[in-house]
């Protein structure tokens, strides 16, 4: 093999092993290289002592959100969390979301948010427009783009405690990622919802259980794109709300500013 | 096999990354009953590494900008290999499949007057690459994974089912694909999850299945691209066409070891970013070729007065095609003017802010950031050529997408033809939307003329395809056993050590050599351990008889063309001759084996043929070619 060896060392690791009836935390030492990360040894784990280690993953680059698990107890992405944040003699424990029912090892059914994604009504086209006549300034689309940075790895809905450890919430509850996908499409310059009688801030509150989210930021310190989730879309999507409930009229009045 | 779980649909798309998607968009809006079957979970396809943008000739940001220019760039860039319709109708159909996207919610970054922002890039002539900072893929696949979506709530308002008309298949690994009479009639697969097997039906499959990267060590490609679509296509009995030519981007990160290979996109030359030599000398203008002369700044100051001129000024040679960057920077290594760890300087620090770094390129900052303990916007990025893209795949009908097999329809990275011997960065996007939506568009043509009148699955078929699945199971005698991981590797090492690159007459015989070995060894492949239940061990014994016949493939079809262009660069036959140009080389499967033939490529229409001036056709053509544009008209 290329690369440099000097540097590595045994590093040990306490994987979650087992699926949805059963399992346990168990105990490997596997080698290290200079500038590695979680996934890393997980897959060398694969190529040298457990063949069948369910993870699941892709881009190993911090772009698609497939390798979400808990390392120490933190929801992470596997990808980009760098063995260098331990210490060489530190047992690193990696068990699977815990929000989410276990397939096999650290892989999590995450159907739940697939579901949820389906809830949010799509974005709406606006009337009279045609392709290639859609117009937006830099400064409207920013809002929104922020949110759209989302890879959903799902760490957020992982990590948020209306769900993680009350699953009987996940009906009426869909999460931060899919609270912020409201907002995002309520931002949205050209989105039509409200025009064809929609209301975004209404179906979050009603559809998707905004009011569970009391702003505790969890979702925000796990997000690893570093999406202001809390700050930028859960807020002002309640603020929102509270202007609507209490000025009634004056939501007549305030079309969006197009 | 009577009791597998079984499916009917119009048409079976196979592969969830941008052209699969937007096939299965157009297959459904003709009505038709259409799977997606996708290898990760729904959303997180290839597609989504895809960093710079997508290239249409929109001319939001110099109006000089027009199809016929961007069709000019496109058959620059591929040294005139590409199959000149499909690059026609990429380039003037591009522009709608953005201005599409905007109608599904998608938000691209904007110019001063609120139009679709477009930034520079290798090997176009103007700013053409619509973009989301530097995660255009992401907002590509976002934004028709959501189009999927809004597909579903219409159909579940109608029918009260969401699945009534698209059924997303995540997680789940086609094996064969099955045929009635020559005709496409399915195709079997398995859940990864449970590793239980399903017969699907459909007299239509659309392949979508991106690429080939993961038979070569350093890649930018993720676990995905073991070459499916190239493998079954194969199998069926389509032939696959321009297999040689694989493109190694100019950019990968090439330390820490971990990372070797990730992609750092090119928007960061596109927007300023210069490379340098261990010394700090900017050396690309050393390697401009005859060819682009013209269009290419000589020296460093033109270069950075066209950033802000670019009517009066030449291109900075930075911004040449991959293949040209990527052959410098490996021949500046090799000559021992590399970084320490192998690989040369990408300077962005010294050319913009930092402010402007982080608008522009916020995920490359977090890569480098995270990954390498390295900040780009004071610190110079290390990078080194890393396996990208294959050029190489099915051949199609342009209009249609359809393939030789009746039934049978591939669009992206698994089609061939499009690109020629070099893809210019941001064709791919705009490939993925163009002929996926033709391939959806083709396959309900094509549905329609079956009048109702659909092939039959053979039971034994599906029984052969189910025991050759579960085979890796059945190699219990340990001696003989092959490990996956193993096998994967040597195969690996093989490609990128003797197919890569810079290539050689006589190292290509040993690379096919050493694949014969490592393929009789495959029929060994054992799962080492666990069942069929999530078992990545079963996966990569499965995917690597994928990763074998398309590796042969490149192999064979580079040893049998004995000049370089584009992604085929030969040291034993450095320079591209025009007799070349016009021969294209196919595989097929004979027997089991991979067989190579020269197949002419059909002469390109006269007016597109106008496009170009003589003097510039005469670097390429052959005079017998040229006669019919020495004529005026």
């Amino acid at each position: 093999m290329e690369g440099t060896v000097e540097m590595g060392y045994r590093a040990r690791l306490r994987v979650w092993r087992g699926d949805a009836d059963s399992g346990e935390l168990r105990d490997y030492e596997v080698d290290a290289e200079e500038g590695e990360v979680v996934l890393d040894l997980l897959h060398r784990l694969q190529a040298t002592q457990c063949p069948d280690l369910a993870v699941r993953w892709n881009c190993k680059a911090g772009k698609c959100g497939s390798c979400s698990a808990e390392v120490n107890g933190r929801p992470r992405l596997t990808c980009m969390t760098r063995m260098s944040l331990f210490g060489e003699e530190e047992t690193i424990t990696v068990t699977p979301m815990r929000t989410f029912p276990v397939i096999k090892d650290l892989v999590c059914d995450v159907s739940y948010n697939y579901v949820k994604a389906r809830e949010v009504p799509a974005f709406s086209p606006p009337g009279g427009l045609e392709p290639g006549e859609y117009r937006m300034h830099q400064r409207d689309v920013e809002r929104s783009q922020e949110f759209r940075k989302c890879i959903e790895c799902f760490l957020c809905q992982d990590t948020c405690h209306v769900i993680r450890d009350h699953s009987e919430n996940k009906e009426s509850f869909s999460g931060p990622r899919f609270l912020m996908r409201v907002a995002e499409l309520e931002m949205h310059p050209l989105d039509s919802h409200e025009e064809k009688g929609g209301n975004r801030p209404e179906e979050a509150r009603g559809d998707h259980g905004l009011g569970f989210c009391n702003i505790t930021k969890c979702c925000t310190e796990v997000c690893p794109e570093h999406i202001g989730i809390t700050d930028n879309a859960l807020i002002p999507l309640k603020e929102r709300l509270a202007d609507q409930r209490y000025d009634p009229l004056g939501r007549l009045f305030r079309r969006k500013n197009r | 096999m009577a009791d597998i779980e079984s499916h009917d649909y119009d048409v079976i798309v196979i592969g969830a990354g941008g052209a699969g998607l937007r096939a299965a968009i157009e297959a459904r809006s003709h009505g038709l009953r259409t799977a997606v079957l996708c290898k990760s979970l729904f959303g997180k396809a290839h597609t989504v590494m895809a960093e710079g943008g997508i290239a249409a000739a929109m001319g939001n940001v110099n109006s000089g900008d027009n199809w016929q220019v961007h069709f000019r760039d496109t058959m620059r860039g591929g040294k005139f290999l590409n199959n000149w319709r499909m690059a026609e109708l990429h380039a003037t159909e591009a522009p709608q499949r953005v201005w599409e996207l905007e109608t599904y919610g998608a938000l691209f970054d904007r110019t001063a007057d609120g139009r679709i922002s477009q930034r520079n890039f290798g090997g176009h002539e103007y700013p053409r690459l619509a973009h989301v900072g530097d995660r255009t893929g992401l907002e590509l696949i976002r934004t028709l994974q959501q189009k999927v979506v809004s597909l579903q709530q219409a159909d579940h308002a109608e029918h009260g089912d969401y699945e009534a008309g698209l059924r997303v298949f995540a997680e789940f690994t086609v094996t064969d694909l099955l045929l009635d009479g020559g005709r496409v009639a399915g195709t079997v697969g398995y859940w990864r999850e449970s590793g239980r097997f399903v017969r699907l039906r459909a007299p239509a499959v659309v392949l979508a299945t991106g690429g080939i990267g993961k038979s070569f060590k350093v890649t930018s490609n993720s676990w995905e691209y073991t070459g499916d679509g190239h493998a079954l296509a194969l199998r069926a009995g389509a032939r696959l066409i321009n297999m040689e030519f694989v493109q190694f981007h100019p950019t990968g990160m090439v330390w820490p070891p971990s990372v070797k290979g990730i992609l750092v996109t090119e928007s960061v030359r596109g927007d300023g970013g210069v490379l340098r030599d261990a010394a700090g000398r900017r050396f690309m203008f050393d390697y401009i070729p005859e060819v682009f002369k013209d269009s290419y700044a000589d020296t460093p100051d033109e270069a950075d007065r066209w950033y802000s001129d670019p009517d009066n000024n030449r291109r900075p040679p930075e911004l040449l095609p991959r293949d040209e960057v990527a052959r410098a920077i490996n021949n500046e290594v090799k000559e021992g003017r590399g970084t320490p760890h192998g690989g040369v300087y990408l300077d962005v620090a010294s050319r913009l802010s930092a402010e402007e770094i982080m608008r522009r390129l916020p995920s490359m900052h977090h890569q480098f950031k995270e990954l390498a303990d390295v900040d780009i916007t004071s610190e110079r990025m290390e990078v080194g050529p890393t396996c990208h893209y294959v050029m190489g795949g099915v051949e199609v009908d342009p209009d249609t997408a359809a393939s030789s097999v009746p039934g049978l329809f591939a669009a992206g990275e698994v089609a061939g033809g499009m690109h020629g011997s070099n893809r210019l960065g941001g064709n791919s996007l705009s490939d993925l939307l163009v002929f996926g939506r033709r391939a959806g568009a083709g396959a309900a043509e094509y549905i329609a003329a079956l009048g109702g009148e659909h092939p039959e699955v053979s039971e034994a078929a599906v029984t052969d395809a189910v025991n050759s699945a579960l085979a890796p199971f059945e190699v219990t005698d340990t001696r003989g056993q092959e490990n996956p991981y193993s096998l994967h590797a040597e195969l690996q090492q093989v490609m990128n050590r003797l197919v890569g690159i810079i290539r050689d007459g006589a190292e290509m015989c040993s690379a096919l050599e050493q694949l014969a070995e490592i393929r009789q060894r495959a029929a060994r492949l054992a799962v080492p351990e666990g069942n069929r239940q999530f078992n990545p061990g079963w996966h990569l014994a499965l995917d690597l008889r994928n990763m074998l016949a398309v590796s042969e493939c490149v192999a064979s079809a580079a040893l049998r063309r004995t000049e370089s262009r584009g992604g085929h660069t030969r040291d034993d036959h450095p320079s591209m001759n025009p007799k070349w140009r016009g021969t294209l080389l196919g595989c097929e499967l004979r027997d089991g084996s991979v067989e190579v033939t020269e197949h002419p490529q059909p002469p390109m229409r006269e007016d597109l043929m106008r496009l170009f001036s003589p003097e510039e056709l005469g670097k390429y053509f052959t005079e017998e070619e040229l006669a019919v544009v020495r004529t005026p008209s």
